[in-house]
């Protein structure tokens, strides 16, 4: 298994400038760009992103284009980059940012030139300063060329781009709680309808809200064309992805890959195998909000589809291995604890739900566990996402109430014993 | 007290660059925490005359973010991720190893002003798990010794700015990728290094 380097090609070719702009245009950055708005049209663009069939990389998996085609009639629309990575397990956006931003920053105009846009934002989150920084840098670097402000290119179009800081708020990756951010307030989740940003986003204005990943994909497609792209990976999962591998592997990383092996294939080729030489007991197959595959199960395929179709999802890309030494009720703990941390405490199901999950989990963890907990998980569990079912159903406004509830359910459906063995069997009372 | 004439227009600047003025809010919590370590009554007030709402709207929107403190900092802001790939990576050892050095529980500050200590959620290095950061600069790879000899390193030199590329050559191990590109660049105060914030300098 190899990989195959689209997003990653110029990172690594330059390694050690290709934040700058000098770099980035000696291989042939912002060329695509510039072909755009000179030669292209709107609706040229927007046919080969549908074309590409690219999917959204944020967690989701929305159609990129469908999206687009969404975006309402309006004088002020805006484009938003979510750069709030915080899925546990994710660090891919990270790279993109800290070492290619001009990618990214061409990937926005092709963008709004597309859509009509004159202002994006990136909203970054608060801990990731670092690839701020750089991505601010090469900001004004595109500003003092001429391909950001008033008449990129030379053109008759105006583009702008802030750099936004986040402050500290998981919530704010899901899209409508990062417009409420953006607009100064608390990033709590917006009540549906409006359904979409693209009708109703920031400023209550049509707002096209992608992930840094998705847009910088897009000079490639646009450069090679939809339909090269479309040939890349399988039906459903078009193009390379970039998945972050962490755990008890020996070679942690990204890996930019077409979707389509199998998870355990890409753990022994490009991860190295488990340290040690150990067993996976468990893995989580897209972040932190993903229920968990057992050891078992490492030939699932590494496509959108396929790990659906298994009662799970591969979300933000994020893959977690966990060897047979690990206590699976602290890692669940763990991830419970990050939701209830996390919980922004609209949804009363979430708000306490998530805090008596750990509230149990902890007290089963530490061998104070009662018999009649296992039942009362499922019960709190059961009242967060009724029925226990894939794809979750909710009593909440967002899904971050049900990704609690994902690690829960694994346990009890696949390692029921290894919570039993943690109970004491006599409770003196 | 109040916000110096510097400050101020630097706010201004910030409050520009959006549409609508009270996007510049989380921005100027950040100018905030730079300047006192906190979110100060004081900070509220003026914030809140420079975006037109009201303290409580401000206050409201401060206690939400984790970054927006609302007690005083130290110098140092050591935070310790916890979440999945550092929390089976041991980084409870190196939770425990900076609590026994600095003598703090979870969000405490010691006396000296030095040192502020939080174990938090996930922070994008899992790969280098695990990892700490120090006014948001990432360490990744740091082994419970080395912990305590980051916490040492900074008692004893005291870097006015905290840079992660030395952090990393100093006490880093395994990393989440190669980061390839040499940055002096880090941050000078609790508030994340930015640019726009001018919260980061280059260390020569």
């Amino acid at each position: 298994m190899k990989e195959t380097i689209l997003l990653t090609k110029h990172m690594r070719d330059n390694p050690e400038g290709s934040h700058l702009i000098d770099s980035y245009e000696k291989n042939n950055g912002y060329s695509t760009a510039k072909k755009t708005i000179l030669e292209s049209s709107p609706e040229k663009i927007l046919e080969e992103i549908k074309a590409s069939n690219i999917r959204g990389r944020g967690g989701a998996g929305f159609p990129t284009g469908v999206k687009w085609g969404f975006l309402a009639e309006d004088e002020d629309r805006y484009l938003v980059i979510n750069a709030d990575e915080s899925e546990p397990g994710t660090f891919k956006d990270r790279i993109l940012l800290e070492r290619d931003p001009h990618q990214l920053i061409e990937g926005i105009i092709i963008t709004c030139f597309s859509a009509n846009i004159k202002e994006a934002f990136i909203y970054i989150r608060g801990e990731y300063a670092k690839p701020a920084r750089r991505v601010q840098q090469a900001v004004e670097q595109a500003y003092q060329k001429g391909y950001l402000g008033k008449n990129i290119f030379g053109s008759e179009i105006n583009l702008d781009i802030v750099v936004h800081l986040g402050a500290g708020a998981y919530i704010c990756g899901e899209e409508t709680a990062l417009l409420n951010s953006l607009e100064g307030r608390r990033g709590e989740p917006r009540l549906k309808p409006p359904y979409f940003p693209a009708v109703k986003g920031l400023y209550m204005k049509p707002t096209l809200v992608n992930n840094v990943e998705t847009i910088s994909s897009v000079p490639w497609i646009i450069e090679n064309g939809g339909e090269e792209y479309n040939k890349l990976g399988v039906e459903g999962s078009t193009g390379t992805r970039i998945f972050s591998l962490s755990g008890h592997v020996n070679n942690p990383g990204n890996y930019e890959i077409e979707m389509g092996s199998s998870f355990g294939e890409f753990v022994e080729t490009l991860g190295g195998g488990i340290r040690n030489n150990k067993k996976v007991k468990a893995y989580i197959p897209g972040g932190a909000s993903a229920p968990w595959f057992r050891g078992d199960q490492l030939d699932i395929k590494m496509t959108i589809d396929d790990v659906a179709n298994n009662n799970s999802m591969l979300g933000s890309g994020a893959v977690v291995m966990m060897d047979e030494d690990t206590n699976l009720v602290s890692a669940a703990k763990s991830i419970v604890s990050f939701f209830a941390h996390e919980s922004c405490g609209q949804c009363t199901p979430c708000r306490e739900g998530t805090t008596w999950l750990e509230m149990i989990l902890d007290r089963i963890a530490s061998g104070r566990g009662r018999t009649s907990d296992m039942n009362l998980l499922l019960d709190v569990c059961d009242n967060i996402s009724p029925g226990l079912s894939w794809p979750p159903k909710m009593t909440t406004i967002c899904p971050l109430g049900p990704s609690a509830v994902s690690p829960i359910t694994s346990l009890m459906n696949d390692f029921r014993d290894e919570v039993e063995s943690l109970i004491p069997t006599k409770v003196l009372l | 007290m109040s916000w110096d004439d510097k400050l101020l227009k630097q706010a201004k600047k910030i409050i520009k660059l959006y549409p609508q003025k009270r996007s510049a809010l989380g921005p100027l919590l950040h100018l905030a925490q730079s300047k006192d370590g906190y979110i100060s009554d004081d900070s509220i007030t003026v914030i809140s005359e420079l975006v037109g709402i009201t303290e409580v709207q401000v206050k409201s929107v401060s206690t939400f973010y984790s970054m927006y403190k609302q007690e005083p900092t130290g110098k140092y802001l050591l935070s310790v991720c916890k979440s999945i790939s550092c929390e089976i990576n041991n980084s409870s050892e190196v939770i425990n190893k900076v609590q026994e050095f600095t003598g703090l529980n979870n969000n405490e500050t010691d006396e000296e002003e030095l040192f502020t200590f939080e174990a938090v959620e996930c922070i994008g290095a899992c790969g280098g798990a695990p990892a700490v950061q120090v006014n948001y600069e990432t360490v990744e790879g740091v082994t419970p010794e080395n912990a305590i000899n980051l916490c040492k390193w900074l008692k004893e030199t005291k870097p006015d700015v905290v840079v992660a590329d030395e952090m990393q050559e100093n006490f880093g191990g395994i990393k989440s990728f190669d980061w390839a590109i040499q940055d002096n660049s880090g941050a000078t105060s609790t508030a994340p290094g930015f640019q726009t914030l001018k919260t980061t300098k280059v260390k020569k």
